[in-house]
Order: structure tokens, then C-alpha cells, then sequence
């Protein structure tokens, strides 16, 4: 048990140094002291409600992929079999039930029809499944229904798409390191450090940016549209300040056929030149400007709408073809509003609305105030324990210090190697494993005293001590690795912060208080054989 | 050099005499506990129960204007709001439900927000805005359900692995002691109505290790003593480890003591509840090693015989052939 050979105290020393050395950077960070250039930095991250700074949980609505997906793939079957050669006539086309459906006209052609729509389903995952399954029903009715397998994907691909576009928006707000990572199947984390004011940050993400260019239906009455009425193919979409239209509330417009905004390659803030009214100007790809110029061709003189997020921002005439490739949107913008647009609109559409559900923002000086406090309370709190201590146990005290410290270190540079957020429950997770880390020494020296008590002799006695109390320590220790183990696996947020330090703590105490203190033990007694300890 | 002795040698305590009035009354604390929760309820944060939190400190002022805050952020017409002081007389926290709708339309409660600010701003220049947390119905309800999920099946694992490392009854009396330290905390908090948050969930857990911990030291101290002393009754048998671990149980509960205290006094103002719950969790989670964990051992029948069986038929040629060689 005392027996410890040079290979293996080479080996305990140069893991204690590595972790150690690991957190030398983040105690630097935290004192104000500058850290050389040259060596590497692993650091300790500190969590937002230590160091201040803004959080926002934002969930998606998976029942919007599904709506877009349908209307998606109803354009692409219009415009395959429109183009078919011979033409296949389809009508009776429905999107009711989560399914598309439609009828082939001339029955001899529903074959002919099936292969084409085949080409428009893709495969799904691993197991060799579609994303539509094609079904013929009545001899003459064609039923496309999405997989659960392809809802899935479609479902990742939004939030991966949305995950990026919501990166792009907040690198425009040009805020420090934000962190910005996908969670679970609906939902992504933003985290942006330093940041108190987030109302502009949620205002950014809060809007979709979904820019429809849709032609006005004239022929609608303007009774049907009142009552929402729509005439077959369109679609009544509200204003959004009907104020600015004289007071209509609401317009009817084709509902396919239009142009949407993310062929754009450009859209900034300008002013429009004879109101000076502020505008987002647009600027197409190549694509986009000649769907765009042959829509304003085959239109001149009707109005067609602009459509923000389901909402109509304003419908002018089309006075001329437009053939440039850019055009503005004018709306009753704020300079603001408009910027924020632009911004939105370069970044690109989110594939899927996104709703703030949860928010946390810290003040920078309360986090400030927190990290001092707690670094006075801890290095206090650490002394006066190691007073006690050492006065306790004498030499076995100090050794048992030594390794309070070192472990405290470790802590921190195996959690700086990792990479992990020290939270506020994580201090706890540091509280429960330091207070472990003493009972584990406190264990041992009481066994030894009490082996002493009995008669044992001085190595014979160290070596049962630790022997025996090793028992309850290894039981203890493995009872709060299931439990965190558990707590992390069921637990969110300040739960698993705290099981993430735990679970670090309880490697590093059993290291630093078990082996460590045993390994200065025994090269004490090797080297002094004392026939007496105080203990 | 002499060292510091706080439990002298050879303590012979009965403390397992009285474990029939202890018990009693902690069965009635912890029925307290419940009814107080029932009656009074927990004073649940925006966390558990969804809404807004606005934390403000007055930098310049000895005591936060609560009455003043009250009328105004009342008078917005938003509901009552709850204002509590914590740490500090100048620091408060101002909660209030989220409005009606706000699901579909943040804008609501930004506003909410804005609003509330500058009315605590109004008239006091040095009102500095700690931290806004604003959950919804939906999150709060997950993180109660995680919550409280982790720390059922945190606690009934453990008992699992207490049953197969020591006996049955071992794994139920840790589960007792558990249940009753987590529920006097929780009626800790109904009582005085401390906010109830996430942030107190962990203090939860930190307080479930500790006195698993020490709960494990008394009971491997117990297991020993078992295999030493056959035909020792167990209730003498119980004391007789508490008294041989009471030295141990004295070093370290002082220790975290003090590293608490230190955190209590002069930490953060922001963890002093959780703090305060893990200092009590101390007093409970030792008093719960000895006087519920151990003496349930007693009512379970537990005897010294239990880990005698153990010896596995193989084992005993084994040892019969040494014997013999």
C-alpha cells in the first residue's frame, strides 16, 4: 500500500502538472494579468450568470416546415407535369390532411404522370425510405404523403438553415464571441456575453424575413375579401398597417406564380429619392432578376403585393417592366426598421419562424460584483478550513491541504481542457466535491489516529488507515457518480452544470486526497521511519 | 505539538436511546413540512412557475423603495406584482406574470419590460438593473419536470446501488434519510418563503450528496462492526459506530461549516438562499445519518448474520482447505 515505485510517481506528478498548468490561464484571466501570446490558452468558460450577458432560448414551430413543404412540393408538381411532353392535365388539386392530392385528367396518363412526379421525392435517412410516398387511388388520383422519416430531415435541415441564418444576423450586430448552438429537435441557444440590452438582438431574430413578391388578384370581390373569402388559387393575406391603405384590412393575391426573396444578393438601407423616406433597397441574382423582370413584363399596369412574414407591406402598380435586377421596398419604415430588414434580408429568410421562450440577461456589474465576492468568500473560506485542518491533524493536515489545493486547481484545469462553463450551481458542484475531497482526508487520518489508539505500529497503522477508510470513500464517491451521472442525463441547464463540476471533482478528489496524500505519506516515513506521529 | 481535539477518545454516547422520540418528532416536522408546502405553498420562482424577474439594486440608497415600487409597477396594469428584497435591504427582485398572449407575440412582453424599467428608474437615478430572466409557461413547465425527474431517479439509483453493496434495508434507510433532508429543506422554504428556484434545486443535489455521504460513512462503520462483533445487539452495535465515526463526523461537518460561512458572510448576494439551504442541509443530512438512517436498520431487522452469508460455497472449501493445509 505504501510501496510507490519511481514510474509511478513520475506518472501521478506529471498528471497533477498537466491539470495544473491547464489552469493557470483562467486564474490569470481572473486576477487581470496578462497571459504571454505564445503559450496555449485553455480556459475556463464562465457561464452568463457569472460574468453577465444575455440568453435567449428560441423555439421553432415544426407544423410551419410541414405547411412550407406542402406548398412546395404542390409548385413543383404543377410546374413538372405542366411541362411534361405530351402535357399532363391535373385538376381537383388538394393539400388538405398534411397530404397533396390531385387528379389526372386523361386516366391514360396516370402512369405516365407517377414517373414524373418520382423524381421529385428524394431519399430519406438510412433505411432506403422516400420522403413522399406516391400512392394511386380511384384509378385516377394521385396521393403524395410525407414520411416521418422525411418530415424528420426536412425538420433538421429548417433548424441547421435557421441555426445559421440566426449566426449570420447576430455576426451582423457585430456583438462579441456569441454562442449559438442547436438544441434538441426545435429549439437553438443563443448566448451572447456582455450584452444587456437585448431587445434589438430579440427584434432581429424575432422576424422571419420571408419576402414574397405575389401578384394581385383584381378579380376577387371586394366583399369575399372582407370576409375572408378567397376565389380559387388565391389567397387573402392581411395588411400589415391597413392605416396606410385606406383602411382595407386585408387583399387577395395569387397564390402561386410570385417571386420570393432569397434570390437576393444584396439589400441595404437607402432613402427613397422624392419623399426621402427611408427604404430597403434589393438587388436579385441573375435567376431571380429575370424571374423577376418577366413577371414585371407579363404585368405592367396590375398591382402586385410585397409580403413580409404573411403580411403585405405595401401592393404598388407596376408602371414599366423591371428589367435592373434591384428594385425597393418601401413599407413606412423607421431608418431602424429598415436597417434591421436589410439585415435580415441578407442573411437570408429563416426557413422556419422562431419564437423567444425563454430569456435571461445579467447585468455586467452584478456579474462583476458576484465573481469578486465569491473569489473573497472562497479564498477565505479555503484558509480558514485549512487552519482548522492543520490544527486538527498536524503534518497529515498539511498534506491533506496540499491536495485541497491541488484539487481545487485540477477542478479548474480539466475543466479548461474540456472546455466547460463554470456556472453558478457549478460553484455548488465545487462546494459538495471540495467538502467530499476533506471528509475523504478527515476519514483517513481518523482511522489512522484510531489504529494508533489500538496499538498499531506507525507505518503498519497509515497503511490501514488508508485501507480501511478507502472502503466509504470509494462507496461515497461512487454514489455521487451515479447521481450525477443521472442528473446530467435528466436534468437541464443549472442541474447538469452542477453534475458536469461534480463529476470532474469527484475524479480529481479521489486523486488528489486519496493517492497524492498516501504517495507524500510514504515517502515521508521512507525517509524519516519515525516511531512516533503526532496525529 | 498538540493537536486539536474536538471529540475526545472513546466517546460511549447513547444515542440511539432516544431514536423512537426523535423519530416521532421527525416524522412530524416532515408532515409539517408537506402540510406547509400544501398550505402555505412555495414561494416559486419565474423559473418553475413562467413570467418575468427583474433584479435592480439601488447603488446610492440603504433600502430599496419596495412600497413606492409596489404602487408604481402595479399602477402599469399588469397585475400585482411580487417585490422581494434579498441579500441586501437595497437589492429587490420584481416578478410579475408574463401578459396575456405573449406566447405568440414577444413584443408584449418586451414592452413589459421597458415599461417596468423606467418606472423603476423614475425618480431614482441610481437604479441599476441586474438581470432580467422572462420564461415561458412552456420552458418553466419542462425545467420543473426535469427537475424534479432528476432528482427522483438520482435518488432511487443510489438507494439501488446502497441495496446491492450493503442490504435492503441499508438502501431504504439511505432513501429515508434523503427524503427526510429534502423534505425538511423544502419546508424550510415554504416557511419562510425564500424563492424557490433552479438555482435551489442544486442546492438540493449538493445536499443529497452530503448526506449520502455521511450517511455511507455511518453505515460502512456499521457493516464492520457487523462482521467484528457477532453477537452484539444492534442497537448497542449502532452506537458503538456512531461514537467510533462521531470524531470524523464532528472534522468534517466543521470544515464545510466554515467554507460555507464564508460564503454566507461575504460571497455573492445572488446564491446567499442557495448557500443558506446547503448550510441547513448540513445540520440535516448529519442528523439524519444518525437518527434515521441508522435505527431504521433496527425497526428493518437487520442482523449481524446479513453479511455473514456472503461467503459463497466456494469461498468456504477454499478457506477450509487453507484451514486444514
Amino acid at each position: 500500500m505504501l510501496e510507490f515505485p519511481l514510474w509511478k510517481k513520475l506518472w501521478l506528478w506529471s498528471v497533477t502538472l498537466v491539470c495544473v498548468l491547464a489552469a493557470m490561464p483562467s486564474l490569470a484571466s481572473l486576477g487581470n494579468v496578462a497571459w504571454p501570446k505564445a503559450l496555449p490558452e485553455p480556459m475556463v468558460n464562465l457561464g452568463l450568470d457569472l460574468a453577465g450577458g444575455s440568453h435567449i432560448l428560441l423555439e421553432a414551430n415544426p407544423a410551419q416546415v410541414r405547411a412550407q413543404r406542402l406548398e412546395n412540393m404542390e409548385e413543383a408538381v404543377r410546374a413538372r407535369l405542366k411541362n411534361a411532353e405530351p402535357r399532363i392535365r391535373i385538376g381537383d388539386f388538394s393539400s388538405a390532411g398534411g397530404k397533396l392530392a390531385f387528379t389526372v385528367r386523361d386516366i391514360a396518363q396516370v402512369d405516365a404522370a407517377r414517373e414524373e412526379v418520382l423524381p421529385l421525392t428524394t431519399g430519406a435517412g438510412l433505411t432506403g425510405q422516400r420522403d413522399w410516398t406516391i400512392e394511386v387511388v380511384n384509378q385516377d388520383r394521385i396521393v403524395l404523403t410525407p414520411t416521418p422519416g422525411g418530415l424528420e430531415q426536412a425538420v433538421t435541415n429548417a433548424m441547421d438553415s435557421a441555426t445559421e441564418v440566426v449566426r449570420k444576423r447576430i455576426d451582423e450586430l457585430g456583438t462579441r464571441e456569441p454562442t449559438i448552438i442547436r438544441q434538441g429537435d426545435q429549439r437553438i441557444v443563443v448566448q451572447v456575453p456582455g450584452l444587456d440590452d437585448p431587445a434589438a438582438l430579440k427584434a432581429l431574430l424575432g422576424q422571419t424575413a420571408k419576402l414574397e413578391f405575389k401578384l394581385v388578384d383584381t378579380a376577387a370581390a371586394p366583399s369575399d375579401v372582407a370576409q375572408g373569402i378567397a376565389p380559387p388559387g388565391s389567397e387573402i393575406v392581411p395588411f400589415l398597417d391597413p392605416a396606410d391603405n385606406g383602411g382595407v384590412p386585408a387583399i387577395a393575391v395569387r397564390r402561386l406564380g410570385g417571386i420570393k426573396g432569397d434570390s437576393l444578393t444584396d439589400a441595404m438601407q437607402t432613402f427613397e429619392q422624392q419623399t426621402n423616406e427611408p427604404v430597403v433597397s434589393i438587388t436579385f441574382d441573375a435567376q431571380g432578376g429575370a424571374k423577376f423582370a418577366k413577371l414585371t413584363t407579363e404585368n405592367v399596369n396590375r398591382p402586385f403585393a410585397i409580403i413580409l412574414d404573411g403580411k403585405v407591406l405595401s401592393a404598388p402598380n407596376i408602371n414599366e417592366p423591371i428589367l435592373g435586377g434591384s428594385a425597393q421596398i418601401s413599407g413606412n419604415f423607421t431608418v431602424d426598421s429598415a436597417n434591421q430588414l436589410a439585415i435580415s434580408l441578407r442573411s437570408g429568410a429563416l426557413p422556419v419562424d422562431l419564437t423567444v421562450i425563454e430569456e435571461r440577461t445579467v447585468g455586467p456589474d452584478l456579474g462583476a460584483d458576484s465573481i469578486e465576492k465569491g473569489l473573497i468568500a472562497m479564498v477565505v473560506g479555503t484558509l480558514a478550513l485549512m487552519a482548522f485542518i492543520v490544527a486538527t491533524y498536524g503534518r497529515f493536515g498539511l498534506y491533506a491541504c496540499a491536495a485541497l489545493v491541488i484539487n481545487v486547481l485540477m477542478i479548474l484545469g480539466v475543466m479548461a481542457i474540456t472546455n466547460t462553463t463554470l456556472t453558478l450551481p457549478g460553484i455548488a458542484g465545487f462546494v459538495l466535491t471540495i467538502g467530499a475531497a476533506v471528509d475523504a482526508n478527515v476519514l483517513i487520518n481518523e482511522r489512522i489516529r484510531e489504529e494508533r489508539a489500538k496499538g498499531r505500529r506507525v507505518v503498519a497503522a497509515v497503511e490501514n488507515g488508508y485501507k480501511e477508510a478507502s472502503r466509504a470513500i470509494f462507496d461515497a464517491n461512487i454514489t455521487n457518480v451515479i447521481a450525477a451521472v443521472l442528473m446530467f442525463l435528466f436534468g437541464s441547464g443549472p442541474v447538469r452544470g452542477f453534475a458536469i463540476v461534480l463529476m470532474i471533482g469527484i475524479a480529481t478528489s479521489v486523486f488528489t486526497a486519496v493517492t497524492l496524500t498516501r504517495m507524500w505519506a510514504a515517502g515521508w516515513l521512507r525517509r524519516t521511519r519515525p516511531s512516533d506521529i503526532v496525529i | 505539538m498538540k493537536l486539536l481535539k474536538l471529540v475526545p477518545d472513546n466517546t460511549n454516547i447513547k444515542f440511539l436511546r432516544w431514536r423512537v422520540p426523535f423519530y416521532v418528532i421527525s416524522l412530524l416536522l416532515m408532515a409539517a413540512s408537506v402540510a406547509l408546502v400544501f398550505t402555505k405553498g412555495l414561494n416559486l420562482g419565474v423559473d418553475f412557475v413562467g413570467g418575468q424577474m427583474i433584479r435592480v439594486t439601488y447603488e446610492n440608497s440603504a433600502t430599496a423603495p419596495v412600497a413606492e415600487l409596489r404602487e408604481n409597477v402595479g399602477a402599469l396594469g399588469y397585475g400585482e406584482p411580487i417585490i422581494q428584497q434579498f441579500g441586501k435591504p437595497n437589492e429587490v427582485s420584481i416578478r410579475l406574470k408574463l401578459p396575456e398572449g405573449s406566447d405568440d407575440q414577444p413584443a408584449l412582453a418586451d414592452t413589459m419590460t421597458k415599461e417596468i424599467i423606467a418606472k423603476v428608474r423614475a425618480g431614482h437615478a441610481d437604479a441599476r438593473i441586474d438581470g432580467v430572466d422572462s420564461v415561458s409557461g412552456k420552458v418553466s413547465g419542462e425545467l420543473f419536470r426535469t427537475g424534479t425527474n432528476a432528482l427522483l431517479v438520482a435518488m432511487f439509483a443510489i438507494a439501488l446501488y446502497i441495496w446491492v453493496r450493503f442490504e435492503w434495508q441499508f438502501g431504504v434507510g439511505a432513501l429515508f434519510a434523503l427524503l427526510h433532508d429534502v423534505t425538511l429543506t423544502i419546508g424550510m422554504f415554504a416557511l419562510t418563503q425564500m424563492e424557490f428556484d433552479l438555482n435551489i434545486v442544486a442546492a438540493l443535489l449538493t445536499l443529497i450528496g452530503y448526506s449520502l455521504n455521511d450517511t455511507i460513512v455511518v453505515y460502512d462503520r456499521i457493516r464492520e462492526n457487523m462482521k467484528k462483533y457477532r453477537r452484539m445487539p444492534m442497537p448497542e452495535l449502532l452506537d458503538l459506530s456512531v461514537n467510533e465515526t462521531l470524531s470524523r463526523t464532528i472534522v468534517t461537518s466543521g470544515s464545510l461549516l466554515i467554507t460555507l460561512m464564508a460564503l454566507l458572510l461575504l460571497g455573492p448576494d445572488v446564491i446567499f438562499g442557495f448557500t443558506a439551504a446547503i448550510t441547513l442541509g448540513i445540520f440535516v443530512g448529519t442528523y439524519s445519518s444518525v437518527y434515521m438512517a441508522a435505527p431504521i436498520l433496527i425497526w428493518l431487522k437487520v442482523t449481524p448474520d446479513s453479511f455473514v452469508a456472503t461467503e459463497s460455497d466456494i469461498e468456504r472449501q477454499e478457506r477450509l482447505a487453507r484451514e486444514q493445509g
